[in-house]
């Protein structure tokens, strides 16, 4: 059997930015709600949720971009300068609040302090938003002649990329309060269901409106999902209608969560959240496939070679699953609630 | 020189590269360093090693966190600002780095949470595998990356498409273990383990003058002096054997660093002198005449100087050429500072300051000089190419604008400036304010572990008000 090679790596970096999402998303997530922490002690406890883990998660991030090169190196070669400014507003926010980890706790002065107390809120910010650009550049489509970029350093800034932005970094204020509601008790906990309540609101909105202007962008994705011409082809729409479906009632769930009307397990508002995320990652998955540079060139146009393929291939069925499984191990090594006490330090 | 895309893109590679390289460099050899202290404590249950390994990962926390976001924006360069090049060469460099990432990144950065935050909850043994698993991962992350930018020294089992001038792999074996890989991989491991005994040996001379000395001071010191004293002689033969490869394969790279023009049979060697482009010679030139052979014996025929080759395939001399000599000074003086240390080790004057402190003190930037410039040596030594007689680097340029370029390389400058100076505040913080403010004890269990921020200073909460005992 011949394997369709540019078709796994199409899926096994699609797995990988989605992971991104969830897991870097929820350190993101909690870098913003740092914002809104009531004090240094608060504060310290929602980053001693991640500390553990927050450069594991952002490796998938390297993978998503070290993977796109590797895989599909005429991809790479004209996403990244057709992103050029806001993939450079998030490695230099990924930069700030990366440090801002270990250097907000080294300052010792108040003003420094305050410095890198901002740079985890703003870096955390600064990089969702800029995500979000990306996202919303990605989907609306790139400009290419021959095997390069040819559109413009703005491009990519629209009012849908705008709205994608601002959908991704409340997305991921969601993913970051339910994370919290899994990893602390009391107070803590009580302050994040709310602001989760308040996240998923937006999130509703935001991720229906994006949706629908995601139909409107093109008409190859408006025929995708059945709507033609003033004509709604029931056979189109019929077997993809779950995906919109099954985000609209883990909405509900989330919330009922939340709002503790349930008594459910911690674990779940971010379990279902997750859940969210991935109704609307397939939506757009349906949308835009098999195109990865939309609507260009397509996933078999812009693979390496086969034998590089092939290769990596070997790699990734051998060490993704050892990576999961001490990535795994990592994490319940980690898991329940963080001790208060914990936080008091320096 | 007109500021175009292609010159910032190349000073915005060279600047974003070699405020990474520092990181890279010292993490390697303070994990192998940690990996090493936790084993002797371990093994002779000293309390010193504790110790050691106590106070240096808080310093390992804050260069890997630097490490890591640095290394980040080097993942997304390539294609930024050199996608012609991502493009031409993904089928080939590519699985290289994939494999890097998964086989090193995940392993260094999963591995780094247990060993910085998870003590308590693993156990010593458990927690010094953890430990030796970051050290592992980042020898296995220099091997890629080596392997990866050797290919681009010297290019090996490829070929290129002749509809769309891409390269393809004919061997991956033979791509990954190209023929400059080994020599080179082995001369930036050993200028690893070189940079961070540097380091050592200036933080604990820094102790001694400030007479804030104590036993792991003492120990700190011998270790890192012993490192120099052993690895500082291995590291010239390394070096002397990825000049004779760069010899046979990179020979302009050569000419230009010994400051060759002409072809001879027999060449001087050139300790000083201004290479003069224009004139095609070294102005105020000191050399020895006639030592090839002696440095070059497996060299056959004539040496090539600089005149072998078309002006518009020279790399630029003067750079190359000073870069060296300040990478030589500067592997010289550290050996010097290995055995002058080792001496004062076998008389038992370590800890008494002495000239030999003053001088080691500033010698803690040393390995990062050499580095640096060991680094420009190659890679201005390979210009004009990115990939050595394939690719020229004015052909690998990315469709971007010069205001883009201009704007980033700003952005990356500052940020840079700004995180490299405090972190090296924060560092130098803890190496040079001694043993007496570290945890006597490394957490026994659901605790917090050393090199948290809060493992910086005693727990407060196991001896705070609200504390806990750890037994409890």
């Amino acid at each position: 059997m011949e394997l369709d090679l540019p078709l796994i790596w199409g899926l096994l970096i699609a797995a990988a930015v989605m992971l991104y999402v969830l897991l870097d998303g929820m350190d993101l997530g909690i870098g913003m709600l740092t914002g809104f922490a009531k004090d240094d002690d608060e504060r310290n406890l929602m980053t001693a949720t991640i500390e553990p883990v927050w450069d594991g998660n952002e490796t998938w991030l390297i993978l998503g971009g070290g993977g796109l090169f590797a895989a599909f190196p005429l991809a790479y070669a004209i996403l990244m300068p057709a992103f050029y400014l806001p993939v450079l507003l998030m490695l230099a926010a990924l930069i700030f609040r990366g440090v801002a980890f270990e250097f907000r706790h080294k300052a010792v002065r108040k003003p420094t302090k305050l410095f890198w107390n901002g740079a985890f809120f703003y870096g955390s910010l600064t990089a969702a938003l800029a995500q979000g650009l990306i996202l919303g550049g990605f989907i609306q489509g790139v400009t290419v002649e021959g095997r390069s970029f040819a559109g413009g350093a703005f491009d990519w800034l629209t009012p849908f990329s705008l709205l994608v932005a601002v959908s991704v970094a409340i997305g991921y204020i969601l993913l970051g309060a339910c994370w919290l509601v899994l990893k602390t008790e009391g107070d803590v906990q009580r302050r994040a269901r709310n602001r989760g309540k308040i996240a998923l609101v937006g999130v509703a909105v935001c991720f229906a409106a994006v949706s629908l202007a995601t139909l409107s962008i093109d008409p190859r994705v408006t025929e995708r999902w059945g709507f033609s011409m003033a004509e709604v082809e029931f056979a189109k729409i019929l077997p993809l209608s779950p995906i919109p479906l099954i985000g609209l009632v883990l909405t509900v769930l989330v919330w009922r969560d939340l709002s503790g009307k349930v008594s459910a397990p911690d674990w779940r508002p971010y379990v279902l959240s997750a859940g969210i995320f991935l109704s609307g990652y397939l939506g757009l998955a349906v949308s835009l496939f098999p195109n990865i540079v939309p609507f260009e060139i397509d996933i078999w146009q812009a693979a390496a070679r086969d034998n590089a393929l092939m290769l990596m291939f070997v790699g990734a069925a051998v060490m993704l699953p050892v990576i999961l499984i001490y990535t795994g191990y990592v994490y319940s090594l980690f898991w329940g609630k963080v001790d208060p006490d914990e936080a008091y330090h320096d | 020189m007109e500021l175009d895309a292609l010159i910032l893109s190349r000073l915005q590679f060279a600047f974003v590269i070699a405020f990474h390289i520092i990181f890279p460099a010292f993490t390697i050899g303070l994990a192998a360093f940690l990996a090493v202290c936790e084993g002797l404590w371990l093994w002779t249950k000293r309390d010193v090693f504790k110790r050691l390994y106590l106070h240096w990962i808080k310093i390992f926390a804050l260069a890997f966190a630097m490490g890591v976001v640095s290394g980040v924006v080097m993942s997304y360069q390539f294609g930024t600002n050199w996608s012609v090049f991502a493009d031409k060469t993904g089928s080939v460099i590519g699985p290289l780095l994939g494999y890097e990432v998964l086989t090193a990144f995940f392993l260094e950065a999963t591995f780094l949470g247990v060993m910085l935050f998870g003590w308590k909850r693993v156990g010593n043994k458990l927690h010094f595998i953890a430990t030796s698993a970051v050290a592992v991962g980042t020898t296995i992350s220099a091997f890629w990356i080596l392997s990866a930018n050797s290919w681009m020294q010297t290019p090996a089992g490829f070929a290129i498409d002749a509809e769309t001038g891409n390269f393809y792999a004919t061997n991956f074996w033979d791509v990954v273990f190209n023929p400059s890989f080994p020599s080179r991989y082995v001369h930036m491991m050993l200028a690893a383990f070189i940079t961070t005994a540097a380091v050592i040996l200036a933080a604990g001379a820094w102790q001694v003058v400030r007479h804030h000395e104590e036993e792991p001071t003492r120990w700190q010191m011998r270790m890192a002096v012993g490192t120099l004293a052993v690895l500082m002689p291995l590291q010239i033969w390394a070096g002397h054997w990825s000049g004779e490869v760069a010899h046979e394969y990179q020979p302009a790279k050569v000419a230009a660093i010994e400051g060759w023009w002409e072809t001879s049979e027999v060449q001087p060697t050139i300790l000083f002198g201004f290479p003069d482009e224009e004139n095609e010679r070294n102005i105020a030139e000191i050399a020895i005449p006639g030592t090839s052979p002696y440095l070059f014996p497996h060299a056959e025929g004539e040496l090539e100087g600089l005149d072998a080759f078309a002006e518009e395939d020279r790399p630029p001399v003067a750079i190359v050429f000073w870069a060296f000599r300040i990478m030589v000074g500067a592997g010289m003086a550290m050996l010097a500072l290995g055995i002058w240390g080792c001496f004062l080790w076998w008389r038992k004057r370590i800890d008494k300051p002495g000239l030999f402190h003053l001088l080691a003190i500033p010698g803690g930037a040393l390995g990062f000089i050499a580095v640096i410039t060991g680094w420009v040596v190659a890679e201005v030594g390979r210009q004009p190419f990115t990939v050595y007689g394939q690719l020229r680097t004015e052909d690998s340029l990315a469709p971007v604008s010069t205001e883009q370029v201009a704007t980033s390389l700003i952005i990356f400058m500052v940020v840079y400036a700004i995180i490299f100076t405090a972190g090296t505040v924060y560092m130098a913080r803890i190496a040079t304010r001694g043993f007496q403010d570290d945890a006597p004890e490394p957490p026994e269990r659901e605790h917090r572990a050393p090199g948290t921020p809060m493992g910086a200073v005693d727990d407060p909460a196991e001896t705070g008000p609200r504390g806990r005992h750890p037994d409890e």
